[in-house]
């Protein structure tokens, strides 16, 4: 078990300093950052001054290497935009997505757990095979769309919930929350709804499928036989069953929320992580665009490892490396 | 689980009951704006919006008033000095800083120290400056490197520091992006202004509220003003609707019938001092390696000819702009109403000049716009490359953030571009003629792009650049541009809209051509 | 867990699943009374969503014959027909039957035209990542050792990183890399590479679990005995095996590629507003979202869930018919 730790985190490690290559080999010709950060009237010699004074002028090696020991230790420079530490200022940005992945976890279980049980049992029904089709149409709906709607609908026509930002926020030591204030709390919903569109269609299908194999298996048809009352049969027996994968994909699929955010956060202007990721796509603010390459990819990694760890440690056999091959690493 | 995700759904209901109920008593401005500025410090970036705003903080030696007109402000009145060159500001009286701190002579040059400093950005606006000297602790002098006229015009942009605050924190050297250290003055601001800054937090939300101890006595009601950038258009017509925004100064255009046409909210429009134009590259070749048929008169004027600008004006721009002959609006001093013809349009005479100027049928060059740039250039680009490709040619429309288009733009790798020019902050036509219309050399053509040189005109922009007799100097000026448009060196094409939007909250917001919100003349 | 995917994560792979003796058959008459045409028969939410893609599919490819306007051609816009409404509204014009955009394009021509961008950016990115993802598979299971190692890590750096995230990347890269006059040419096939480079790993992995299994089968043993070159049991025996899943998964990756390109060009950074697909149709027509212009983002946004609807019903259907559990 010793030695599989050892080798996933190594293996974890390798991956991490290969996406630090890809970001700094992409970054590295991407745009110009000096054009972005000299007056319109600075003369040529200012620009190649200040070219030579960020070290873009350095070879390719030396650059790699300084960004590679300056992102271990957290270190990405100054924001070419804002001016600031871009570690801080990902910092700031971090509460604010993470609290909106979070409340689209929520709501995709809230919702996607009961709607699954359903279609399984009552496979049959009218009212399962509509929501199999409304599990197809949320697949299918792309977010942007989603929440152009959303705003559409509930805030310009029904002036219910604001149309973008975060409302009030508090700050508690270094985390500024939305979730403690009525304006905060409304300004989640709708962001929220628009995020976790696609992640409840999957919970709803996942919790689906593994119910109408749970409700196949012979334990269950004892308990019918029994005369188990059917709804403690469903709601409790089967459901706790297919809990330990749904709660898998949860995790898993929260590296990805992170990511997709992106996309919530351009639509609702939501002060997160993407949107800072976005607006510096414009600006070619290169150090935030690393940060950010880095520390998504390495809450997936780190999100991956734990998976992968877990389930070795659940089941032995996945230690020896060729069934891992096979094994749980989406 | 359950019990909690329970309490959370019916928090969020909660929620939804309860969004923006909190009432204030204070006059509160929601300031809704398409950007952010990018720094609290305006030394750090060579951006007019960021100066613009923290102009609300931070204060220069003169400044224009309602009527753009120069009026004193921290200095209340100046000489230039026998030598011609040495200018004598004689400073207010009683005037302190947000901190407490009295404003002296010393901040005055510990700000010129750090706007000429190698390292700052915004060195390029006062292109004259060589020394300063405090003579008493209100009067100091400051010596140009010639005669000059236009140095009141620069300092109006030319905020200044507190020296103890500065020297405190280390700060008295511009923000170095280089030497990768965060600057103090970017998160913290000490000025003399009518406001000072609460909080920030980049891209959310800045906060400023009333500096209760501002030396002139205050024309606005307003307490506190919560700036916070919505840089997606369409979220920020939602955000005025619904009342999370009281005023925006950018409503896009095409959607002010709607606003106008909405209850609680008051459209103001105006013409923008900013000229549209469209350069031309005068080098050998095109960026393809073609050779280069715009060096040829016909060929550039053929261009214009081919744009059918009232149409353009008519439902690109929605009526809003004002179509524009001359390179400088009618407002700026050197515009001569003589310029401002327009040419009629006229496809059959371009195809007639292009074949004269013997440009082949279906030459293609590379039109370079800006998505984050002028209002609506994506689509008057469309539109004109659209005009082009009737005449025979086939622009390559190139449109990207202005980060990725700037660099091909000086480096050469483009051919025909827009620009959009508002003689900002010097508000003559010296600005457009140095900055764009000289060749490239020194401080002067910095945004020649396409790289052309009329030695009969760059001999009257420095003959105008130091005579200080204003009616000469302005002569001269009108003659250089009347080369500009003989000579078809850009295209204008029109002077762009503007447009702000306020709630009913607010109950005056005075528009300026500039385009520069003043809310210290706003009321609630 | 066989059952999931999502746009910006390959789904997990799967494994569950047992290779079946099942394959594609390809003839006509072999076709038509297979298990699977049955099962498509009898499922009329998949023969209406085949029927309307098919449709979609045709429209888009003979746009040219059909749609009343060439959206690329330049010369053909006419600003004075800018922003009318579609033609049963008011002051509609013919032959705009769904109006026109700010720039006075036919919104029908340029959904036409735009369909066809987006179904070839989709095609061409699945059809791509199967081919590098069904070669690297292959090879990285039948040979094993470092070639393996080599494939398969660079496969995990690939999925440490979001999906979106790496297409964005690319796509924006190679936008401000390249000169504008090529930019136009190359958008498409950057898009494709953007949306492909993340998604081949998924088809690997697939194809290398179960070519890892055959290499051992005695068969194949055999046949290396009697020196049969390894591409040939590669391709004839152990590529067939795996064809039932990644068939499914290239079905549903269809639907994703669609909706990855939509999502790049609606975040700016896909194709250009000069050849539109139906990302790029929104994006523009958002802007106009509260301007009263709603057929400009409204249309476009319809065909875009329809298309990538239509081919989700039929990636659900061909998932169940071809999941022996669920039967």
């Amino acid at each position: 078990m010793l030695a599989f730790l050892i080798k996933r985190t190594a293996n974890a490690a390798l991956v991490m300093l290969a996406v630090a290559l890809l970001a700094f080999l992409i970054f590295r010709f991407f745009g110009d950052p000096v054009e972005m950060m000299v007056n319109e009237q600075a003369t040529q010699a200012d620009r190649a001054e200040l070219r030579e004074r960020l070290g873009l002028n350095d070879g390719f090696a030396t650059q790699y290497l300084r960004f590679v020991a300056h992102a271990a230790q957290g270190d990405f420079g100054i924001s070419y935009r804002n001016q600031q530490d871009v570690m801080t200022l990902i910092g700031e940005r971090f509460p604010a997505t993470f609290e909106l992945v979070l409340v689209a976890t929520v709501i995709s279980l809230v919702l996607g757990i009961p709607l699954g049980v359903i279609t399984a049992v009552y496979r049959r029904s009218k009212l399962a095979d509509a929501l199999q089709i409304g599990s197809i149409v949320g697949v299918s709906l792309p977010s942007f769309v989603t929440g152009i709607l959303l705003i559409l609908a509930f805030s310009v026509s029904l002036g219910w919930l604001p149309a973008f930002g975060r409302g009030e926020t508090v700050d508690i030591g270094w985390w500024s929350t939305g979730l403690l204030t009525p304006s905060g709390r409304a300004a989640l919903v709708l962001p929220a709804l628009s995020l976790s569109t696609f992640q409840v269609t999957l919970v709803m299908r996942l919790v689906r499928a593994e119910m109408l194999e749970t409700l196949r298996t012979d334990y269950v048809k004892f308990a019918r036989a029994r005369g188990v009352p059917a709804a403690r049969i469903h709601w409790r027996h089967a459901l706790r069953n297919c809990l330990m994968p749904v709660i898998t994909l949860t995790g898993m699929q929260i590296g990805n929320l992170i990511a997709f955010a992106l996309v919530t956060e351009t639509v609702f202007q939501w002060p997160g992580m993407g949107l800072l990721f976005i607006q510096a796509v414009t600006f070619v603010d290169i150090p935030v665009m690393a940060a950010y390459l880095m520390l998504v990819s390495f809450i997936f990694v780190l999100l991956n490892t734990c998976v992968d760890i877990t389930y070795a440690w659940v089941d032995p056999r996945l230690r020896d490396d060729t069934a891992k091959a096979g094994g749980g690493n989406g | 689980m359950t019990p909690k995700n329970l309490a959370l759904a019916s928090a969020l209901a909660l929620a939804t009951m309860l969004g923006g109920a909190a009432a204030q008593a204070e006059n509160v401005l929601k300031w809704g704006a398409n950007r952010d500025i990018g720094s609290l410090d305006p030394y750090s970036y060579g951006d007019s919006f960021t100066i613009n705003v923290l102009n609300h903080v931070y204060e220069g030696l003169v400044r224009y008033n309602r009527e753009l007109k120069i009026e004193p402000a921290l200095a209340t009145s100046w000489e230039i000095l026998e030598d011609g060159v040495t200018w004598r500001f004689h400073l207010r009286e009683g005037v302190t800083f947000h901190n407490g701190n009295p404003f002296t002579a010393d901040d005055v040059l510990a700000s010129l120290a750090r706007v000429s400093d190698p390292a700052s950005p915004l060195k390029g606006n006062l292109p004259a400056y060589v020394s300063a000297e405090v003579v008493d602790p209100l009067t100091i002098d400051i010596t140009l490197n010639g005669t000059y006229p236009l140095l009141l015009n620069d300092l109006t942009n030319i905020h200044i520091f507190d020296k103890e605050w500065l020297v405190e924190h280390g700060a008295e050297k511009p923000t170095d992006i280089g030497a990768g250290v965060e600057g103090y003055a970017t998160y913290n601001a000490n000025g003399t202004g009518p406001f000072m800054v609460e909080s920030r937090q980049p891209d959310a939300k800045t906060v400023f509220v009333k500096n209760p101890g501002w030396w002139d006595t205050p024309q606005h009601n307003i307490d506190r003003i919560e700036f916070t950038p919505v840089t997606s258009a369409a979220t920020r017509v939602a955000a005025l609707l619904s009342g999370e925004i009281d005023f925006t100064n950018d409503a896009p255009v095409q959607d002010l019938p709607r606003l106008e046409a909405a209850p609680g909210v008051n459209v103001l429009e105006g013409v923008d001092l900013r000229t549209v134009m469209i350069g031309f590259p005068f080098r050998e070749t095109l960026a393809s390696g073609a050779p280069n048929p715009f060096s040829d008169i016909r060929a550039r004027e053929a261009l214009y000819d081919a744009i059918d600008l009232e149409l353009i004006h008519a439902r690109v721009m929605r009526g809003k702009s004002r179509v524009a002959g001359a390179t400088v609006a009618p407002q700026i001093p050197g515009y001569a109403p003589e310029l401002d013809s327009v040419p009629a349009y006229d496809p059959e005479k371009a195809r007639a000049l292009l074949a004269e100027a013997g440009v082949p049928e279906g030459l293609e060059f590379q039109f370079n716009c800006v998505s984050d740039g002028l209002v609506n250039e994506e689509q008057f680009c469309q539109a004109i490359a659209a005009m082009w490709a009737r005449i025979g040619l086939k622009p390559q429309l190139d449109v990207a953030p202005r980060a990725v288009q700037t660099p091909k733009r000086t480096n050469g790798q483009t051919d025909i571009y827009t620009l959009g020019w508002a003689t900002l902050p010097m508000l003559d036509a010296y600005s457009p003629l140095l900055q764009i219309f000289h060749t490239k050399e020194g401080n002067a053509g910095v945004f020649n792009w396409g790289g052309w040189s009329f030695p009969e005109l760059d001999a009257l922009i420095d003959a105008a650049g130091s005579e200080l007799d204003t009616e000469k100097r302005l002569a001269m000026e009108t003659e250089a541009l009347a080369i500009v448009k003989r000579e078809f060196i850009m295209l204008p094409l029109h002077q762009q809209p503007m447009a702000w939007a306020t709630t009913d909250a607010v109950k005056q917001m005075p528009l300026f051509p500039d385009n520069k919100p003043r809310l210290w003349y706003a009321q609630m | 867990m066989a059952d999931i995917s999502h746009p910006d994560a390959p789904a997990r792979e799967d494994t569950a699943m047992p290779p079946t003796s099942r394959r594609f058959r390809l003839l006509p008459a072999a076709w038509a009374d297979s298990d699977l045409w049955f099962s498509f028969r009898s499922h009329p939410s998949a023969v209406f969503a085949a029927c309307l893609l098919a449709l979609i599919a045709l429209t888009a490819l003979f746009a040219p014959l059909i749609a009343p306007q060439n959206p690329y051609d330049l010369a053909a816009l006419e600003l004075w027909n800018a922003e009318l409404p579609p033609l049963w509204a008011e002051s509609g014009q013919w032959p705009y039957l769904l109006g026109t955009d700010t720039q006075g394009r036919d919104i029908l021509s340029a959904i036409l035209y735009g369909s066809r961008v987006s179904l070839v950016i989709g095609l061409a990115s699945v059809v791509a990542a199967l081919a590098v993802g069904l070669t690297l598979g292959l090879v990285a299971g039948y040979f094993g050792g470092w070639v393996d190692n080599i494939i398969m890590r660079a496969g995990d750096v690939l999925l440490s990183m979001p999906f979106i995230l790496i297409a964005i990347l690319i796509s924006a890269m190679a936008t401000a890399a390249l000169p504008a006059g090529l930019k136009g040419l190359l958008a498409l096939p950057i898009l494709v590479i953007a949306i492909a480079v993340p998604s081949w790993v998924q088809y690997a992995r697939t194809v290398r679990a179960s070519a890892m299994v055959e290499r051992r089968r005695e068969y194949v043993q055999a046949a290396r005995l009697i020196r049969v070159k390894p591409w040939r049991i590669m391709l004839h025996h152990i590529l067939p095996n795996t064809l039932t899943p990644v068939m499914v998964a290239a079905t549903l990756n269809f639907g994703l590629a669609i909706l990855s390109e939509a999502t790049l060009s609606f975040l700016g950074v896909g194709m250009p507003p000069d050849q539109p697909s139906l990302g790029t149709l929104i994006r523009v027509g958002n802007q106009y979202l509260f301007s009263g212009l709603w057929w400009i983002v409204v249309f476009p946004s319809v065909q875009l869930c329809l298309i990538v609807l239509c081919v989700n019903m039929i990636g659900d259907w061909l998932r169940d018919a071809l999941n022996p559990k669920l039967r």
